[in-house]
């Protein structure tokens, strides 16, 4: 399926700002972009545990922590950090791009299925 | 006539054994010579005297006082330079001679000097007395290149002390891995994750050719050809026994002076202990065998041959706070007959490994978990069979019974490592002094007042022994910045920290989490009075937007109505948003207040626009409200003027963030209507008076507030509000609520600090408020200054256009 792939613009860099993350709604999906150091990384914007919006969470390292009870994801794997959380997010490919955020929204991508593959 | 007993060295190892000398009958008269200036200081803590965690007086063993009490002849800055067996006289370098008839060597180590090209210039230091660690506090300034040449525990810990400096600190080391004497590559590897972690930079293997600089030194040369720039440069690469008074007096001498089980050298006059000893082919580096000699010599000279020192199995411990190193025993792998089990977890850092040899625990080594120290130390040294510990031997199953694994200590075992203070020493101080608290085990014994690591195994005794224990609450902020609050207000003011980011750099481990870096904000905002570098995301979502998270990712907004106070055109404003915004919920609150519930981020701007009423901070820790009872204006009870009092109260201090919510109440007379007496603060009119009363609560435990002070006036009552206002942003840990903090404080302190604190204090204190107040704002303006283009606005994805 690599056809229907394409990077989509999605904001300017400057809107997304240093260690905070910002939500983006594109067609039925809500996705979190989140501002790192020296990149960008994008995850679904919903919290597997009850929904919370990971958009709004505090950044650790490269991990964001989930406003509503504290669940932690690690932004480059979607990973959750503790194993006592079965679930994880999915991950979205992420490029700069003259100043502009493209993501790959073909690009979901969860570690959890690819283990029980 | 006494015998005459000299000690030339006045290090931990010579008094130590100097101490144990004293508690036993003796006729010396007793005389020590030290080269350095300084009374007896505990050396292996000047890496936390380097970080700024203690002072050089905290580190003082014996005090001046001390030597004079026991009628010790202290000759302090003066060198022995010579040793004449014969007539057995010691001779200074004033050609001054002293006579003994028993003499200790305690002459130490010094660090060795690798001989590298350029060793010898300017700002190239070694870390090894209290003159060497106040020269490189001299040198150490935030941002200074630093390098340590050594990756040992010593070069750690100095690496360590000039980070928290603010000193960018390079570790090179010539080995594979760090510490490699103590830990195995893999130990070494988790130990250098955890280093960088905290923002020291590793380099491995590096063996340095050269020093370069003119004059002064500029950075490193590697053999691999590579360089490293540094303005300071630490040599910790290893000790070496000081031997040669020793050796020039034609005693046996090898790599330390040659001793037998009784700590006699080859002259059966002289003795020596500590770091300048040799013992069976072994020498030593670390405190706890050095005690365990001072006690042998101590028996030894005094003719008792009772007991005999056979030598000491290594075991190591990392002082750095968050870095949880201990190695013990044997850590070859590769001796016949010995069998490792080991555990390790990447994530959480923890690395365990065991070597067992026929059954029985030959060595360790520990890594991010030491939780076991004490019980594998007793296995190891009572060689106890482990056959039945087999199936749990890397989580051996807590002790139901906490008391159980204190018990089962022998009296001899030492409980503090780095003051020699024994089982049975601190059983006994606990029931001849009475003890209850740590503090004071601490000022008996000396017990946990250096590395602080057997701390928990302390408390144990204590709750074991005595029925009245009372336990200190221990307050670290987080293990991203290890420190206690206090330390860290401490660290903000004196290092001209603003941000959280500096702090997290220099202090932390660079990354920080959702429990410190909102804990961090507020104690820059309270220590800068406002004036600090904001940094929103450190804060909470409910602090980006000034409202409260709901549990669908919706907003709740209550805006302030002073002491509960509010206008007809207020409410049919408030009834407009509620309609205009599809308001899910309108509640009225239990703060006198009313709440919008279900509101999208995106229209918090307009909401509060439309309300034209400030932000209530009912989202924040912070200043919430002033509840007040209608008071003398209406009611037939009345005796004070609540109402007013309550409004003024509340624009005084609102818009000001504290450790945790802070609710207010004022009421005209003690029927207490509007529950002042359960409020963080409260004001209780009387006739003729208002009683100030603080830390109550009415949540998940109810208290009573204790009475602060009875005053005549309102403006008094409003001063004394102020004042314990102030007091408890500055004291209280960050989430803790006023009630624990008075509980903790006890209010008879807190009088004496606040409204009975001398006028100057006082003084002090309402400055602080008042500049904080003048910086304060309404958060809801951010309505129409938005502190980021994109806080409360939603972005929209450009138009869709696949590359």
């Amino acid at each position: 399926m690599t056809d229907a792939r394409g990077w989509t613009p999605i904001t300017t860099v400057g809107n997304v700002p240093l260690r905070e993350g910002r939500a983006v709604t594109i067609g039925d999906k809500e996705i979190a972009i989140f501002h790192l150091e020296d990149r960008y990384l994008t995850i679904e914007n919903k919290c597997p545990h009850k929904g919370g919006p990971l958009c709004d969470g505090i950044i650790s390292g490269t991990t964001v922590v989930c406003p509503l009870h504290g669940q932690r994801f690690d932004l480059e794997t979607g990973m959750p950090v503790l194993a006592s959380q079965p679930e994880c997010v999915a991950t979205y490919s992420t490029r700069v791009q003259n100043g502009i955020i493209f993501v790959d929204l073909g690009s979901a991508h969860k570690a959890s299925e690819e283990a029980a593959a | 006539m006494k015998k005459q007993l000299v000690v030339v060295g006045n290090g931990m190892s010579g008094v130590a054994c100097v101490e144990q000398i004293l508690k036993q009958p003796h006729d010396f008269e007793i005389t020590i010579f030290g080269d350095e200036t300084h009374a007896n200081y505990n050396r292996i803590l000047l890496s936390l005297v380097l970080a700024g965690e203690k002072s050089p007086e905290d580190i003082v063993i014996n005090d001046i006082e001390w030597y004079q009490s026991h009628n010790i002849r202290a000759r302090l800055g003066v060198k022995i330079t010579g040793i004449d067996r014969e007539r057995r006289v010691v001779l200074d370098e004033d050609r001054g001679e002293t006579e003994y008839d028993k003499l200790i060597l305690a002459t130490g180590s010094s660090a060795f000097i690798p001989p590298i090209p350029g060793v010898d210039k300017a700002n190239v230091h070694v870390f090894r007395t209290l003159d060497d660690t106040r020269a490189l506090l001299e040198k150490a300034r935030p941002g200074l290149k630093t390098a340590v040449i050594g990756g040992g525990l010593l070069g750690l810990e100095a690496a360590r002390g000039l980070q928290m400096r603010g000193c960018e600190v390079t570790v090179v080391h010539l080995m594979d891995t760090l510490m490699e004497r103590q830990l195995d590559s893999t130990g070494g590897e988790y130990l250098k994750r955890k280093i960088e972690s905290l923002g020291i930079r590793v380099m491995l293997p590096q063996q340095t050719a050269a020093l370069f600089g003119n004059g002064r030194v500029d950075g490193l040369r590697f053999t691999s050809g590579e360089e490293l720039e540094a303005d300071l440069v630490v040599i910790a690469a290893g000790i070496r026994p000081n031997a040669d008074l020793a050796r020039k007096a034609g005693l046996e001498v090898r790599r330390g002076i040659i001793v037998n089980d009784y700590l006699e050298t080859s002259d059966p006059h002289i003795f020596a202990v500590g770091e300048c000893t040799e013992h069976r082919g072994q020498t030593f580096g670390l405190v706890a065998p050095l005690f365990e000699q001072g006690r042998v010599l101590a028996s030894a000279i005094a003719g008792n041959r009772a007991s005999v020192f056979e030598g000491a199995s290594p075991a190591a411990k990392l002082k750095i706070m968050g870095v949880d190193i201990f190695s013990a025993g044997s850590i070859d792998e590769s001796e016949p007959g010995v069998e490792t089990v080991r555990y390790e977890d990447p994530s959480l850092g923890t690395y365990k490994k065991l070597l067992l040899k026929d059954n029985r625990l030959h060595g360790m080594i520990l890594v991010g978990d030491i939780e076991d120290e004490h019980l594998y130390m007793d296995w190891m040294r009572s060689g106890t069979d482990l056959t039945a510990h087999r199936r749990q031997i890397l989580f051996p199953p807590r002790d139901a019974d906490p008391g159980r694994e204190v018990a089962d200590m022998p009296d001899t075992e030492t409980v503090c490592g780095c003051n020699g203070v024994r089982k049975g020493d601190i059983i006994q101080a606990i029931h001849a002094h009475g003890l209850t608290t740590l503090a004071g085990l601490k000022q008996k014994t000396r017990a946990s007042t250096s590395c602080g690591s057997c701390t928990g195994l302390c408390e144990k005794l204590l709750r074991a022994v005595t029925p009245d224990f009372q336990e200190e609450t221990r307050t670290t902020l987080c293990s991203c910045v290890p420190f206690s609050y206090e330390q860290l207000r401490d660290i903000i003011r004196g290092q001209k920290l603003k941000s959280v980011e500096e702090v997290l750099n220099v202090y932390g481990n660079r990354k920080g989490c959702e429990i410190c870096k909102p804990a961090l904000s507020y104690m820059l905002d309270m220590v800068w009075c406002g004036d600090h570098e904001e940094d929103r995301s450190a804060r909470f979502i409910n602090d980006r937007v000034h409202a409260n998270i709901q549990k669908d990712g919706t907003f709740s907004v209550i805006p302030r109505m002073r002491g509960g106070v509010t206008t007809p055109d207020e409410l049919r404003r408030i009834a407009d948003v509620a309609d205009k915004y599809k308001v899910r919920m309108v509640k009225v609150t239990g703060s006198q207040r009313i709440d919008l519930l279900g509101i999208k981020k995106a229209d918090l701007p307009n909401v509060w626009a439309d309300l034209g009423m400030p932000s209530g901070q009912a989202y924040t820790k912070g200043v919430r409200m002033v509840k007040t009872c209608v008071g003398t204006e209406f009611c037939r009870f009345g005796v004070q003027d609540s109402t007013s009092a309550g409004i003024e109260l509340e624009r005084r201090l609102e818009n000001l963030f504290t450790p945790h919510k802070f609710k207010m109440g004022v009421v005209g007379c003690p029927r207490n209507c509007a529950e002042a007496t359960v409020k963080d603060l409260g004001l209780v009119g009387q006739e003729g008076s208002w009683q100030v009363v603080v830390g109550g609560a009415a949540g998940k435990s109810v208290r009573k507030a204790d009475l602060l002070i009875t005053v005549e006036t309102t403006e008094q009552a409003l001063e004394a509000s102020d004042l314990f206002f102030q007091y408890y942003r500055e004291n209280a840990n960050y989430l803790e609520r006023s009630y624990d903090f008075v509980e903790r404080l006890g209010i008879e302190k807190i009088r004496k600090e606040t409204v009975y604190a001398p006028d100057v204090d006082k003084k002090k204190l309402l400055e602080r408020l008042a500049r904080s107040k003048a910086l304060a704002k309404d958060a809801w303006l951010e309505r129409e200054t938005p502190a980021h283009p994109t806080q409360f606005v939603q972005i929209q994805p450009m138009e869709a256009q696949p590359t």
